[in-house]
């Protein structure tokens, strides 16, 4: 194992969608030798199993399946020569960027020059979240049936009660509705739904499938398979509205509650992150506080749309490379702060010397409200935005003469008129 | 398959499974009868983990003696089997001055119950042990052990068997009938007669012990809630926590135990409930354990919290009593022939080697039996990758390529472990099974990734969807193939019409 120690100009942690895209740019952009490290059997991650359409609508301005979009990069990295390792699992990174990989031919040692952090997310599961009740089978996360149904053709129940509004929980409702399942309804913790409003209506909607607001499952039923759960309201502050509790037979329950991002790697090496995103901080070159080291896509924050975490990594591949080649980027020089009705923005600094696509997420549902960056009291840019909801990121670009006015060497962003 | 064995033990718990290995180092005719899916199922396979020294039982009590005996035995058992075993020793924490003397009356005690090397300590040597662990003083028991339970009772399990006894799952006993000599037990596999009976049904040992006649116990069933936290959170404490024993309480109070896999829990509470099955878990009691837990350490976040299960005690003493029970190990007058065990609680676990012995002397005084020359004490556990060196991970890899495949992220579990985890010698194949074999599913995303793929491999196996299930009985996974659903659909829509 100790003489297989090799050396690559980038090597990337995962082969999802952010680095598959993150790969093909590196190696675009110069570097000499790209890795592309993946858990799995294939490259694609989650988008594998998304049969569904309407990935590419903002990339390729149409609307393809996840296995359709995950193609295409995968394509552009066979073509541009990107090396990609499958069943291969990073073990263990070190700050100096030396990656140790186990697979079926045995464990092997990698010094990078830049490295990539592509892990992707996980779902949050019943014991994150703490619903009380037995423990029986039929309690699923909507990811891992999604896995079931359309990879390996499983039905995992008839009844289904699904918990949590996320995209995915709505996209499996319409998915287990089409083939065959009853879907007796979504219920969602939240005063507004989680998922983004086009997936209310063409999943739930369509479907007559209905949607309660401020519920949740409050005990899950059964010995050995679910035999029905509890919903009750909750009130403000998440508590249970008594004398609202109804019990709904059904054999599976599906949830939906929201993905984690994959740090675990990144805490090893100790990168410092956000505790908003839990992903890491990173600059306007998707570096992060460990030199040499970038994080791209939904490791660093969870994003709604796939296209999104592609352009995000895209560049963070052409950074990397820039890294691993020359061993220089821009500096970042000014900092980047959320202001009001905004959760998180990203990046965290810009270095000012190009256009920044800034990345954020509101606190509430506004409408008509702008996007306002501003320095020293000075507004930089305002951008209209006719609608913003918690689960849409909003991604806005600002070019680099705007930077120029830049006081403090800070910029606020924030909701405003 | 003979039907007539010498000694028959019902349930197969650590105690049930620790009785019939050591059983099977004798020339008898041995089977245990388990009426879960697989062994370990009931209160052996949730709890503390905890090897108790035996400084909280009563001096000169039947649970002291064995405590302080089966502590004795257990590491060299646990290398025996190749079972994860730790002395990561325990603190028993005063939270405040007026707690210290409860911590000198529970060193008198474990001094006269033989408890080696106790002594109280101030808060900073606590904070130099525990840097992490808030409290005034603290009663230091360096010789406290964990252990995993479930692979102790899997391993026993295995160990029994291939030493020639019979281990049949899924075989509840619901009668028995005749005497010494010539028991007959009614299962749904069929009649199964023998010369003697164990009763080690734990939570259902007054039920058994009803079956041959003898009315005089009821178990009355306590649920003790416990939180697993993520491995990240490993190294908040070296040993284990605990507070000092609530007084007239059923338990020990909520402690903090490190597992031997690197993970912590905190529980159990303990709640008295009439169904030994109902092992659910609450949301008043989550927020209790983490409330309470954070007095002791302060870092604790809800976050952590991977997820949540519950044991269940069977005791002897109903709530409206409290206090303490012992333990019943006896051959009574109205059951000659049948060895009850009833009220094993804690500390059980730790006990189980003690009470094997006993339990076998008892046989081999009413059926003389000679020991076997080829008893195989040693058994081996599927490698674990993660926990071993590099250099030999990879000569393991180049070995056998399956060594190299990680299919559990989380827990890092190979390909081959879960491939040997599915040919278990029990021929046990849930879900949970395999979980409990291997730990895939048993990570941060608790099957969310590796759940498919441990379904593949299942399936690769021999075993096809509908078949397969979390624990076994009607915990079925998958109702078929989503052919079948839409089929199913339809037909009864055209049955509709």
């Amino acid at each position: 194992m100790m003489g297989r120690t090799q050396k690559a100009d980038v090597a990337i942690i995962g082969g999802g969608p952010a680095g598959l895209a993150a790969a093909s740019e590196a190696k675009a952009a110069g570097a000499d030798r790209v890795l592309l490290l993946e858990r799995d059997a294939r490259v694609g991650g989650i988008l594998n199993q998304q049969v569904h359409d309407g990935f590419g609508t903002k990339v390729f301005n149409e609307a393809l399946t996840g296995p359709e979009y995950a193609a295409i990069y995968e394509d552009r990295c066979n073509e541009r020569d990107v090396e990609t390792w499958l069943k291969s699992t990073v073990i263990n990174v070190t700050k100096d960027r030396v990656l140790t990989v186990q697979s079926d031919s045995g464990l092997a040692t990698i010094e990078a020059s830049s490295m990539i952090f592509a892990m992707g997310c996980r779902e949050r599961t019943r014991g994150a979240i703490g619903t009380p009740g037995t423990r029986p089978a039929g309690v699923f996360t909507a990811g891992a049936v999604q896995n079931y149904m359309n990879v390996r053709n499983l039905a995992v129940g008839r009844k289904v009660v699904i918990l949590g509004s996320g995209d995915i929980g709505l996209i499996m409702a319409r998915r287990m509705t089409l083939e065959g399942a009853e879907v007796i309804c979504v219920a969602e913790i939240l005063p507004q739904p989680s998922g983004i409003a086009g997936n209310i209506v063409r999943c739930l909607e369509d479907f007559n499938i209905p949607l309660y607001l401020s519920t949740t499952v409050v005990e899950i039923h059964g010995k050995e398979r679910v035999t029905g759960v509890t919903l009750a309201q909750v009130g403000p502050k998440m508590g249970e509205v008594y004398g609202t509790r109804r019990f709904i037979e059904c054999d599976t329950l599906l949830l939906s509650v929201g993905l984690i991002p994959e740090t675990e790697l990144s805490t090893e090496v100790g990168i410092a992150t956000n505790p908003v995103t839990t992903g890491a901080v990173v600059d306007d070159s998707f570096r992060t506080s460990v030199p040499g080291i970038f994080s791209c896509g939904n490791v660093l924050q969870v994003h709604d749309v796939v296209d999104f975490a592609t352009l995000e990594a895209e560049k963070a591949g052409r950074a990397a490379a820039m890294w691993a080649t020359t061993g220089e980027l821009p500096e970042p020089t000014i900092s980047i702060t959320p202001g009001e009705g905004l959760r998180y923005v990203l990046p965290a600094a810009i270095s000012g010397v190009d256009a920044v696509d800034f990345t954020m997420r509101s606190w509430k549902e506004e409408h008509h409200k702008s996007v306002v960056f501003r320095s020293g009291g000075e507004v930089l840019r305002r951008l209209k935005m006719p609608h913003m909801e918690p689960a849409g990121m909003i991604r806005v670009r600002v070019g680099q003469g705007r930077f120029k006015k830049v006081l403090d060497k800070n910029i606020t962003v924030e909701v405003g008129e | 398959m003979s039907d007539t064995f010498d000694v028959a033990i019902v349930g197969g718990g650590v105690v049930g499974a620790a009785i019939a290995r050591e059983l099977s180092r004798y020339d008898l005719k041995v089977v245990l009868l388990e009426k879960a899916a697989d062994v370990a199922r009931g209160t052996s396979g949730k709890n503390s983990g905890v090897v108790h020294t035996g400084i909280n039982v009563p001096t000169g009590s039947v649970k002291a003696k064995l405590n302080v005996a089966g502590a004795e035995m257990f590491e060299d058992l646990c290398a025996d089997l190749d079972v994860p075993f730790k002395r990561c020793g325990k603190t028993i924490v005063a939270l405040s001055e007026a707690e210290l003397p409860d911590l000198e009356s529970l060193m008198a005690r474990g001094v006269a119950n033989g408890v080696r090397d106790l002594e109280i300590i101030d808060s900073a040597t606590l904070k130099r042990m525990e840097p992490n662990i808030e409290g005034a003083a603290a009663l230091n028991v360096p010789t406290a052990a964990i252990v995993c339970p479930y692979s102790l009772n899997i391993a026993l399990a295995e160990s029994v068997i291939e030493n020639g006894a019979e281990i049949r799952l899924n075989s509840p006993v619901t009668a028995i009938s005749g005497t010494e000599g010539s028991f007959e037990l009614t299962t749904p596999g069929g009649i199964i007669s023998a010369g003697l009976i164990v009763n080690s049904a734990g939570l259902f040992s007054d039920k058994v012990a009803r079956m041959t006649g003898v009315h005089r116990w009821r178990i009355w069933p306590c649920r003790g809630e416990y939180l697993i936290l993520d491995k990240s959170k490993g190294h908040l404490i070296n040993g284990m926590v605990y507070p000092v024993p609530p007084k007239g309480g059923a338990g020990l109070g909520i402690h903090i135990t490190p597992t031997t896999d690197g993970n912590i829990l905190l529980g159990p509470s303990a709640d008295y409930t009439n169904d030994a099955e109902d092992v659910r878990t609450t949301g008043k009691i989550r927020r209790q354990l983490l409330t309470e837990a954070a007095e002791f350490l302060p870092q604790l976040s809800p976050r952590d919290v991977i997820t949540a299960y519950s044991g269940m005690r069977p005791k002897l003493v109903p709530s409206k009593v409290g206090g303490f029970g012992d333990f019943v190990i006896e051959e009574v007058e109205e059951a000659p022939g049948v060895m009850q065990l009833v009220g094993i609680e804690s500390p059980g676990l730790t006990a189980s080697p003690a009470i094997a012995e006993q339990v076998s002397a008892w046989v081999r005084d009413k059926i003389p039996a000679q020991g076997k020359a080829d008893f195989v004490s040693k058994r081996t556990s599927i490698p674990r990758l993660r926990d071993e060196p590099l250099e030999l991970r990879e000569a393991r890899i180049q070995k056998d390529g399956d060594y190299g495949e990680i299919v559990c992220r989380c827990e890092m579990v190979t390909r081959k472990e879960i491939t040997e985890s599915i040919k278990n010698g029990l021929g046990a194949t849930s879900l949970n099974a395999i979980k409990y074999r291997s730990r895939a599913t048993m990570g941060r995303c608790q099957g969310g990734f590796c759940g498919p793929r441990v379904v593949d491999l299942l399936i690769e196996a021999g075993h096809p969807p509908e078949s397969l299930t979390l624990n076994g009985g009607e915990s079925w996974l998958f109702m078929g193939t989503t052919e079948d659903l839409r089929a199913e659909r339809k037909a009864e829509r055209t049955g509709a019409k």
